[in-house]
């Protein structure tokens, strides 16, 4: 029986649609259930209010703020580190035995489950050098995870360049940094912070890596050796615990809100860059 | 008639594959010289060893001697950043940077000028006069240089090749691409181009190197057959090999 190939092209496309739409309905579901569940008690005194009696009543300010100081401080230590990373691997080395490691050395990293970081990171940072469960501790830990998440994705959006652009440059008679700086990574810019978007989502929802390493205090950190809570392990203890499942969704809203607001800024901000260099 | 480049025994190989097998040329200053020959002659791997842009190719071994106002510069102590601000080139694909049409011609000076702030604006105007785009551009200098046409993309190739204010300019088939308009305009450009700098035009249209150069030089195999005034190779040519090339029997 000879098969119309119109009919397997139609097939083919419902399957496709309907897996996208598959997808997008799950998404959907998580952040309604989110929503529904969390919206009722969600508001400014919960989001400015310090929390008490472990969480069940008052808000979650602290953990705001725990939140906020673990994710850019983790952020600023782990994209400058892992973007030189990357820029060196495919701008300042040839392919050898040596940038294969490093590689394959980073891509095991990315696969290592957090608990083992926690570990890690309670071992060496908490115990070892003496912070004690400390934000300090906690930034180093999640610095450690995220780092090649950037590193795999920036190299990625590097070696997407096209190498004309780089020779173009060259006989321009720039310099291999200033052909780095002013061709490869605004080209590569929308890739990177991809990279980054992620390292942030990875960061935000951290929770067995940070118990471990920044603690789970629900006093106000001021400084870098102060313990805290972030929301995610907020979540977890709250609704783990059942201290208060109404607490809980609240504080995944607010989450989920964050990480909604971080990515329009960060890509409304990227949008303005790279218009220039279109 | 005055030498500007002066090639010695040049030779290059990658691996066991010579290139160039000994190639002696006086290139002169203020004329159009033409290279042309068929694919795999050398001919666009000797222009890049002008502006040492051949040292992004891996795996090349050069021996000979390349003069430049008689500098070797294949000796080691060359800035080849500097070199290439001496010697400007033109890619056989137009391939602007993804910027605006004034940041592509500015791209060049903006590297030099980075400690004194000179006015660059008359120079990227200046620039985009003499490579014939400006009436074309002048209203849009700040929209993106990628949606020019192809044609209208090599002469802003041009343009920012000059802004480097280059002794020396190598085109690598530069019109290998474009439209008999466009071709026609970059060799009007080339042409009152030449009083200033001097040119070499690599191209495997022997039409065009007769029409616009004023020396010509027939490559094969990695070696020059026969170098002359483009009168006399294309009138009376001494090698039977370049008749042959020129009459289109093989290339």
């Amino acid at each position: 029986m000879r098969i119309n190939p119109r009919l397997i092209d139609r097939l083919v496309r419902i399957g496709l649609n309907s897996q996208a739409f598959f997808t997008v309905a799950i998404l959907v579901a998580i952040v309604a259930i989110i929503c529904v569940k969390g919206a009722p008690h969600l508001n400014l005194e919960f989001i400015f209010s310090s929390p008490q009696d472990m969480g069940r009543h008052g808000g979650i300010f602290a953990t705001i703020v725990g939140t906020v100081f673990l994710v850019i401080l983790s952020l600023l230590l782990a994209t400058p580190l892992g973007v030189g990373t990357a820029i060196f691997l495919t701008e300042y080395t040839k392919e050898s035995w040596f940038t294969k490691t490093i590689r394959f050395g980073v891509e095991s990293l990315a696969g290592i489950p957090s608990i083992l970081y926690g570990l890690f990171g309670f071992i060496f940072f908490v115990i070892k050098l003496g912070m004690g469960w400390s934000l300090m501790a906690g930034v180093f830990t999640v610095t450690i995870m995220i780092l090649p998440t950037i590193i795999r994705t920036s190299e990625e959006a590097i070696k997407a360049v096209p190498r004309n652009l780089r020779i173009v440059s060259y006989s321009l008679s720039a310099t291999k940094w200033e052909t780095v700086t002013k061709v490869v990574l605004p080209s590569a810019g929308p890739g990177i912070l991809t990279g980054i978007m992620l390292s942030v989502g990875r960061a935000v929802g951290e929770t067995a890596a940070v118990i471990f390493t920044m603690g789970s205090s629900l006093r106000l950190p001021t400084s870098l050796m102060d313990s805290g809570r972030t929301m995610a392990v907020h979540f977890y203890i709250l609704a783990r615990e059942g201290i208060s499942m109404e607490k809980a969704y609240a504080t995944a809203l607010v989450l989920v809100l964050s990480i909604l607001c971080i990515n329009i800024i960060a890509y409304s901000i990227m949008n303005r860059v790279t218009s220039k260099y279109s | 008639m005055e030498t500007k480049i002066r090639i010695e025994d040049l030779r290059l190989s990658f691996g066991k594959a010579d290139v160039l097998k000994g190639v002696n040329i006086d290139v002169y200053k203020n004329k159009i010289t033409g290279f042309m020959g068929p694919a795999g002659s050398g001919k666009s791997t000797l222009i890049s060893i002008i502006n040492r842009m051949i040292d992004f190719e891996e795996g090349s071994r050069i021996t000979g001697k390349v003069f430049i106002d008689d500098e070797n510069i294949l000796g080691d102590e060359i800035d080849e950043v500097h070199l290439r601000r001496r010697v400007g080139t033109v890619f056989a694909v137009p391939i602007p940077l993804p910027r605006s049409i004034y940041d592509n011609v500015a791209y060049g000076p903006k590297l030099r000028n980075r400690n004194q702030r000179r006015e660059l604006r008359p120079f990227v105007v200046e620039s985009l006069k003499k490579a014939f785009l400006w009436d074309e551009v002048k209203d849009r200098l700040n929209s993106s240089a990628l949606k020019l046409s192809g044609g209208q993309q090599q002469r802003l190739c041009l343009a920012r090749t000059l802004a480097l204010e280059p002794e020396i300019i190598l085109l690598d088939e530069p019109c290998s691409g474009l439209d008999p308009i466009s071709t026609a305009k970059i060799e009007e450009a080339l042409d009152k181009l030449k009083k200033d700098y001097t040119i070499i035009l690599v191209s495997n249209n022997t039409k065009q190197i007769a029409r616009i150069t004023d020396y010509a030089a027939f490559f094969y195999m990695g070696a020059l057959i026969e170098y002359g005034t483009t009168e006399k190779l294309f009138t009376n040519p001494s090698e039977k090999k370049t008749e042959d090339y020129i009459q289109g029997k093989f290339g």
